[in-house]
């Protein structure tokens, strides 16, 4: 596939329908790689990587590129798709700025759950027949590939693209997913017993604003938690519940416009599964509004952005909230 | 624990509160004593140093402190209206408490490299706040120093900041020359018009005087090719700096240029030494 | 060499605990290690180091610093510092050892600071020798041996026994008011771990790294270097780093009114943030460039221009291991590098 792809790049350069590729540039371990730009074939031989660790969702930074002089090179896998879609559905991209070809997805793999089978020294990764086959200083080491796939690829909902000029290899399907399990057993548990999960989950939070950062939901100019002016804005963490507050808030303003990308929990450094936020509100939306994928399309209306005389109540909200 | 530490700050009493242009007030501030009383000052400086003013709850920033060293009676802030904290300041009364600390910085070579030299002041704006400190103290050590030369400009008649002091004190003494200059033409000046950076290569000052600037980065940007066009050289030209502070005593680490901190290392630079630094500032 | 069997440690723990705050790594439920108070039944984690750094503990994330009482136009000032607790950090690893003297020599310096102090003249830091090194890890870059770590008391685990050595007056202490427990043994049997430590230290990819070409006379070299364009391009501008980051000690002062008085705290800053240098008229860093430019430009150049050449890193790898998109340190100096 990585060859495929860096010819594709080399042939687009080259025909001058894009004068810059964004694409995955390979790191110092074979699980360290980073988004990066290619502006030349040179380039592309030299460092272009696509592996099972080519997690990253490079559609955010089309916010910017976009706006460049030229046409960009994106290469996407499907749930990157649904990113870009809902990006260029808010006027945060210039759609056509950008020329999409699609990529077969993952599953990627977490390194971290490697990583946490006290699999160390590592210097090379290879997947025989679904066995990792690790090398490591200490000798080779070998765990099923399964259990190291991250989390964000285990509850894969769709291998299809929603957006793309060209495909590299054929385009896949919306998937069953098993995604909202989890969010069903949180709101199976009593109100206390959610409370202290997130309580101790949510306590682990660093300020780092790395989810933030990263989610492609997130593209206000100024957050207003980084603005002074705004009076919420606070660097502290201090495990008090306004602190936690920042997340469910941050889910809130997402909400009917977040993907369900999972880049959040991917990195988040201390392995909180924010995700699950997002996803308890996709839920809801999807019970109280009807079935709505965010960034499916560019037009369609979102549910909470769109009135209609068959909206629920507002107290059919409440009530549900009552034990 | 019964170690000061610097980030714990001592009580001011704003004892005067003088309008000095439509945006910029000066501050008189005095100390409480042991017995209740308050006068004196909370702390000694030199020229050029800076305090952490505060009203907590609202915030707290570095200033200079405007006043000479040589007034022991108090000590004065002049305070440009720009943001949270300062337009508190120009909205409390006299009698109001602040919380004050410090003295921090380097402060300019008065009792070095300073000694004995005609010295050329050069300020825009409010950037006439930490020179004052430096110009009284030269007035009331006048021997110690050559002719002085003082060339302040802004933008209006109105925004020329201790336009009094200058008036009536500066310009009567022995010994120094005073030049004023506004942006632009307004009724009731009969003075100079134009740009500081314009005014100064037109006074064409001599060079063997040891100057000292302050004003808006660009006002100092233009006045420094000027006075190189001139002739001078980097090492006989001081300027003071002004980046984000939080700590005072280098430690928060956001106020450096290169690995020179302005709370700590400045923020009194010669622009030879800055030259040596990145242009990040 | 004064020592116990590994089995014992529990009971090593509890006798300690009886007297003082302990603390110890342990293992998270998701598989990371953190430290935690001690308490009776707590297992030490076999993991090579804790997510978080053991700054913590002179360097708390967020901290109050004074109170005041506003009544009209006058202001109480409360100091509100208490003399700290005598605490016991146990298995420091040797580069978490090691920030502690380069914090120090950002918050013992004068003006000494005086919350840092008080927390650092409590603590006893107890390090424990690598033996499983991983291949994010460079601290011999920095010139960190970590089968001989710093610390008031260092240890080592040949598998059966962990030895005891102590290398200052507080740690001396420490392990007198242990020795009960502990036994005089053979302790040659560590050459043998050592050295293998040592071999697998020069096996890791990262074991050539070299500082040879960064340092405070580098100033302007790299600060204008143009792989900075190429080095910060997909920086996303988060904390991560920073905070996870044993060396990182900016810090943001803020106040907080809680309805009966302000509370004055100070919490970890990142240079990353993009209100890190904003004033009221401008800003110096406006760019992500200029922003991920000062944090290595900071701990390859500036602090050992400040600092006889000491870097302000101990490559303990953390960032390589958290960062969003995988950028780091050790890219930033390969890329760098100017021989």
């Amino acid at each position: 596939m990585q060859e495929a792809m860096i010819n594709k790049a080399k042939q687009l350069l080259a025909d001058g329908t894009v004068n810059r590729v964004i694409g995955w540039k390979k790191g110092e371990f074979v699980y360290d790689i980073t988004p990066a730009i290619f502006e030349t074939a040179e380039e592309l031989d030299a460092d272009f990587v696509y592996n099972e660790f080519t997690a990253a969702n490079v559609s955010k930074y089309l916010v910017k590129e976009s706006k460049k002089e030229g046409k960009i090179l994106a290469f996407l896998k499907p749930c990157d798709t649904y990113s870009l879609n809902q990006l260029t559905k808010e006027h945060r991209v210039n759609r056509d700025n950008i020329y999409v070809v699609g990529i077969p997805g993952g599953p990627k793999l977490d390194a971290e759950k490697i990583k946490a089978k006290g699999i160390t020294g590592i210097t090379g990764i290879k997947n025989e027949n679904y066995t990792l086959k690790i090398e490591t200083v200490y000798g080779e080491q070998t765990m099923p590939f399964y259990e190291a796939i991250s989390d964000k690829c285990a509850s894969c909902k769709s291998k299809k693209h929603v957006t793309y000029d060209e495909l590299i290899g054929e385009d896949g399907d919306v998937l069953e997913s098993n995604r909202f399990d989890m969010v069903e057993k949180l709101e199976n548990m009593t109100a206390q017993e959610r409370y202290d999960f997130w309580r101790a989950e949510l306590s682990k939070c660093i300020r780092c604003n790395a989810c933030r950062n990263v989610c492609p939901a997130c593209t206000c100019e100024k957050c207003v938690f980084d603005n002074p002016e705004s009076g919420v804005e606070n660097k502290a963490a201090s495990n008090s519940f306004e602190e936690n507050m920042f997340h469910i808030i941050r889910a809130f303003h997402v909400a009917g416009r977040c993907t369900d990308c999972g880049e959040c929990s991917r990195v988040c450094p201390q392995n909180i599964p924010l995700h699950l936020l997002n996803r308890k509100f996709i839920k809801d939306i999807n019970s109280l509004y009807g079935e709505y994928q965010a960034g499916e399309d560019t037009t369609t209306k979102a549910p909470l952005n769109a009135y209609t005389t068959d909206d629920c109540e507002a107290s059919i909200v409440h009530e549900r909230g009552v034990e | 624990m019964n170690a000061n530490d610097t980030l714990i700050p001592h009580i001011g009493v704003v004892t005067d509160i003088r309008i000095d242009t439509p945006d910029v007030k000066t501050f008189r501030v005095n100390a409480i004593n042991a017995d209740g009383t308050v006068g004196g000052k909370v702390f000694e400086h030199m020229p050029g140093q800076c305090a952490m003013l505060s009203i907590p709850g609202v915030g707290e920033a570095m200033f200079s402190i405007t006043s000479s060293p040589t007034n022991k009676e108090f000590m004065e802030f002049s305070i440009k209206k720009c943001g949270c904290l300062t337009n508190w300041l120009h909205a409390m009364d006299v009698g109001q408490q602040i919380t004050i600390r410090g003295p921090y910085g380097n402060a300019f070579p008065v009792e070095t490299e300073l000694k004995g030299k005609d010295l050329l002041f050069i300020a825009g704006g409010i950037g006439l706040a930490p020179l004052r400190s430096v110009i009284n103290y030269v007035r009331d050590n006048r021997a110690n120093y050559g002719d002085v030369q003082i060339v302040y400009g802004s933008r209006s008649m109105d925004d020329l900041v201790d336009y009094k002091e200058i008036i009536d004190e500066w310009m009567t003494d022995d010994g120094i020359e005073v030049n004023l200059t506004i942006d632009r033409e307004q009724e009731g000046w009969d003075g100079h018009v134009g740009f500081v950076p314009n005014y100064v290569k037109e006074l064409n000052p001599s060079l063997n005087k040891t100057v000292l600037i302050c004003g808006p980065p660009i006002m100092i940007k233009f006045t420094l090719n000027g006075l190189k066009e001139l002739g001078f050289t980097e090492t006989q030209v001081y300027t003071t700096m002004e980046l984000r502070m939080k700590c005072g005593v280098g430690k928060c680490g956001r106020c450096n240029i290169g690995n020179k901190y302005v709370c700590k290392d400045g923020p009194v630079f010669r622009f030879d030494e800055l030259g040596e630094l990145p242009d990040e500032y | 060499m004064l020592r116990i069997a590994i089995d014992k440690i529990d009971s090593l723990f509890d006798a300690i605990a009886e007297k003082q705050t302990l603390y110890i790594p342990v293992d998270r439920e998701d598989g990371a290690a953190e430290y935690k108070k001690y308490e009776s039944g707590m297992k030490m984690s076999n993991s090579l180091n804790t997510l978080r750094s053991a700054k913590d503990f002179f360097f708390p994330q967020t901290e109050n610093l004074v109170e005041f009482k506003m009544e009209g136009k006058q202001i109480e000032v409360k100091d509100i510092r208490e003399e700290s607790e005598d605490f016991v950090i146990f298995g420091v690893r040797a580069c978490d050892a090691r920030s502690f003297s380069i914090l120090d020599k950002v918050y013992l310096v004068d003006p000494v600071d005086s919350f840092y102090k008080n927390r650092r003249d409590h603590g006893v830091v107890v390090s424990m020798a690598c033996t499983r090194p991983a291949e994010t890890c460079f601290c011999s870059a920095f010139g960190i041996d970590p089968t001989a770590p710093e610390g008031d008391v260092s240890c080592w685990n040949d598998g059966s026994y962990i030895y005891f050595e102590a290398n200052t007056e507080k740690g001396k202490a420490f392990v007198d008011s242990i020795s009960s427990l502990l036994e005089d043994g053979d302790a040659s049997s560590l050459e043998n771990v050592k050295a293998e430590t040592k071999r697998i230290l020069s096996l890791l990819p990262l074991s050539n790294l070299s500082t040879d070409s960064f340092g405070g006379d580098k100033l302007n070299e790299y600060f204008n270097s143009e792989k900075w364009a190429e080095l910060s391009e997909s920086c996303i501008g988060c904390g991560t780093c920073t905070f996870v980051c044993p060396t990182c000690q900016c810090y943001d002062i803020k106040d907080f009114n809680t309805g009966n008085g302000i509370k004055r705290f100070r919490c970890w800053d990142s240079c990353m943030y993009s209100d890190f240098t904003k004033m009221a008229h401008g800003n110096p860093r406006i760019s992500q460039l200029e922003r991920f430019r000062q944090r290595f430009m900071h701990k390859l150049v500036y602090f050992p221009a400040n600092n006889n050449g000491e870097f302000g890193c101990v490559g303990c790898g953390r960032c390589l291991s958290k960062c969003p998109i995988s950028m780091n340190i050790v890219k930033v100096m390969k890329a760098l590098e100017v021989k």
